[in-house]
């Protein structure tokens, strides 16, 4: 089991609000992903869970047990440290054999654990090792080593990835999510990239300067999320947005600034009837531009002019000048088009976003 | 081969001045720059010490250059007792303030690695009995020793610990625990700063880590700090013997090495004998005797510091 519940949870630092108010559940055998910009309060949150930090009001419990008061020895978690956090002066089966060594397992008990994690992570050769002679990767799997050794309720995770290159990074994604569907332990990841966040949650909670901003399913976040901020910060490349003014024209909804006037689809203008008139904030994903042609007849399009060609390979993106402002489009690599080129764009319909321009909710 | 032609040519007809050519050798380079370094260590260190032999086995004095006697002189003074009363109180003075300094630094040291309000403040002040001038804060506690004027005995007495005056500086045993006393304090702040700059180098994720792992407060110091801290640990440790074994400053103001003799270290006799009585080449011979112990002690702490570091 490895329920863990947060309560009204605040933290503060020196008169600073840290974390304000998260309530979350986190189901046994869950992934949940942390993810926010720094300064979010993700990692205070989850260093709170762990007992290294003193949680200034709410309750943390652990399958029904309210933890606040116990020792990180008691509450039966085991954390990852973003610098791995081995220790320099033991071998690699001593940093992995330490907690079980602390907690008097037999002898026997512990050379079974220490063996069985060294297999899983494919560290046996390296066992007589010490952590300065490995590889950030093989350090990586250490510290891994160290927290599944231990067969804890939940496994804390501090950013784990951070530390190793781009490639390594990947190919450490794809064994974490493995080694979770092995163990089936609960785990909560912090983490500041949205990928990681997207491709290893089960759920993600997105929080900014303490406050929890949604928490949902990976694609639930894409699809609707809750709030500006959401909006911009889960998919890459971000967002695009844009301040539109609310009109009405022949019966239908028309959204215009200075260099853009589209349609609004029946979907969107039905949530906008009440805000003729007034000022929203339009959001469409680059991935949902296309460069408009036969099968885009009826969508929402608008004129640019191409400022930047990024050729990815597998897409194109596009840096845009619409009107005064920039707007990135992700095509096709096939659509033969270069800078300075004047264009028509297509929007997908039913992909429009739209948020109020004061409190940036979803509308 | 364009390109090595051309650099033929203009090494042919510029060729750099000879003294500088020296200078591009790397071999030649070390040696110059080595040379300010070597003259100072050769004016200051290696003559006086081949001095300081030479006149051990001669039967000099002040105004009697003297004559070789070989051995002479360490024979005389391994069978003088005040010799070996000096080397027994060096042993011991060493021995004592080393572990009470170690002991009392590691724990300042990890007070002050916590944060606290006014930490920077607190740190300072640990460093003044490191700053004043020892001859200095050594009078002062000579005062404070003082049999008719202590602020001890004061204070024990009004504590009600105490019915009648210690003379503390007049016994040879509150002597001797007067100066190691003394030679503590002065000698805290050196470890207690030098172990505080070890502390902040260790990762303070590595004791939340073990904290998680079960370890108890005590189980993470001894697991997890005391063995990282280790090479700083006998560095502190390696300074620390051979000043203090080589300590002058605090027995000359405090006791001048009394009462009859009881406190002389190695320092104090060598300057009793050598300069307050004259017999330079005696005294050349009480310090020399020093050399081979400073010397083990050396090899031995490099060598263990080496295998420490290499882990």
């Amino acid at each position: 089991m490895g329920q863990v519940v947060l309560k009204g949870i605040n933290k503060f630092f020196d008169g600073v609000h840290a974390v304000k108010d998260v309530n979350l559940q986190i189901r046994d055998k869950e992934f949940m992903v942390f993810v926010g910009p720094s300064g979010c309060g993700k990692t205070t949150t989850l260093r709170m869970i762990a007992g290294l930090e003193t949680i200034s009001s709410g309750d943390i419990s652990i399958d029904g047990n309210v933890v606040n008061e116990l020792a990180p020895m008691d509450r039966d978690i085991a954390m990852v440290f973003q610098n791995y956090a081995l220790y320099p002066h033991m071998t690699v089966y001593d940093n992995m054999a330490f907690g079980l060594k602390m907690r008097k397992f037999e002898r026997s008990e512990i050379n079974k654990r220490v063996l069985e994690a060294a297999d899983i992570l494919g560290i046996g050769e390296l066992l007589t090792r010490r952590p300065r002679q490995l590889s950030g990767g093989q350090r990586q799997r250490v510290a891994l080593g160290r927290a599944i050794v231990r067969h804890p309720r939940v496994f804390l995770f501090d950013e784990p990835l951070s530390n190793l290159d781009a490639k390594l990074r990947v190919q450490m994604r794809v064994e974490l999510k493995k080694l979770h569907l092995r163990l089936g332990t609960t785990a909560i990841y912090v983490t500041h990239d949205q990928v990681e966040a997207m491709t290893l949650g089960d759920r993600v909670v997105v929080m900014k300067d303490g406050v929890v901003q949604q928490v949902g399913e990976p694609l639930e976040l894409y699809n609707h999320p809750s709030n500006k901020f959401v909006a911009g910060f889960i998919g890459s490349p971000a967002m695009n947005f844009a301040a539109v003014t609310v009109t009405e024209a022949n019966g239908s909804l028309i959204a215009e600034n200075s260099g853009l006037r589209i349609k609004l689809p029946d979907e969107t203008a039905q949530r906008l009837r009440g805000r003729i008139g007034r000022e929203v904030m339009l959001g469409v994903r680059p991935e949902d531009l296309t460069v408009a042609g036969g099968a885009d007849l009826g969508h929402p399009c608008f004129d640019a002019v191409i400022e930047v060609v990024e050729q990815l390979g597998s897409e194109i993106l596009l840096d845009m000048k619409v009107g005064e402002s920039i707007m990135v489009a992700s095509v096709e690599p096939t659509a033969g088009v270069s800078v300075g080129d004047k264009l028509r764009v297509a929007m997908r319909p039913s992909r429009l976003h739209v948020f109020d321009p004061q409190t940036e909710a979803a509308i | 081969m364009a390109i090595s032609a051309v650099s033929d040519t203009t090494l042919r007809e510029a060729p750099p001045p000879r003294r500088h050519r020296l200078l591009e050798d790397e071999r030649w380079l070390a040696f110059v720059l080595l040379v300010p370094t070597i003259v100072l260590l050769g004016m200051f260190i290696a003559y006086p010490f081949m001095r300081g032999i030479l006149l051990s086995v001669t039967s000099s004095r002040v105004g009697m250059p003297g004559d070789f006697v070989g051995l002479a002189n360490f024979y005389k003074i391994f069978n003088d007792g005040i010799f070996r009363t000096s080397v027994y109180n060096t042993f011991l003075y060493t021995g004592v303030t080393t572990v009470f300094k170690l002991g009392l630094g590691l724990w300042l040291a990890m007070l002050l690695n916590r944060n606290f309000r006014g930490k920077a403040l607190a740190r300072a002040f640990i460093l003044l009995p490191f700053i004043i001038p020892t001859v200095l804060s050594t009078f002062a506690w000579k005062w404070m020793f003082d049999p008719t004027f202590s602020v001890l005995n004061w204070l024990l007495y009004h504590l009600g610990l105490i019915t009648g005056r210690i003379n503390w500086l007049g016994d040879p045993d509150l002597a001797m625990i007067s100066i190691i006393i003394v030679n503590i304090w002065r000698g805290v702040p050196f470890f207690a700063i030098s172990l505080l700059a070890g502390l902040q180098t260790i990762s303070p994720e590595l004791n939340e880590a073990a904290a998680i792992d079960g370890a108890k407060p005590w189980q993470r110091f001894w697991h997890i700090t005391w063995p990282l801290l280790l090479p700083v640990t006998m560095v502190v440790m390696l300074f620390s013997v051979i000043q203090t074994f080589a300590d002058f400053q605090i027995v000359y103001v405090m006791t001048g090495g009394g009462p009859a003799n009881a406190t002389h270290l190695f320092a104090t006799y060598a300057y009793q004998i050598g300069i307050g009585t004259g017999l330079l080449s005696e005294g050349a011979a009480i310090s020399l005797a020093m050399f081979p112990v400073l010397f083990l002690v050396v090899i031995v702490q490099l060598l263990y510091i080496r295998r420490v570091e290499v882990r």
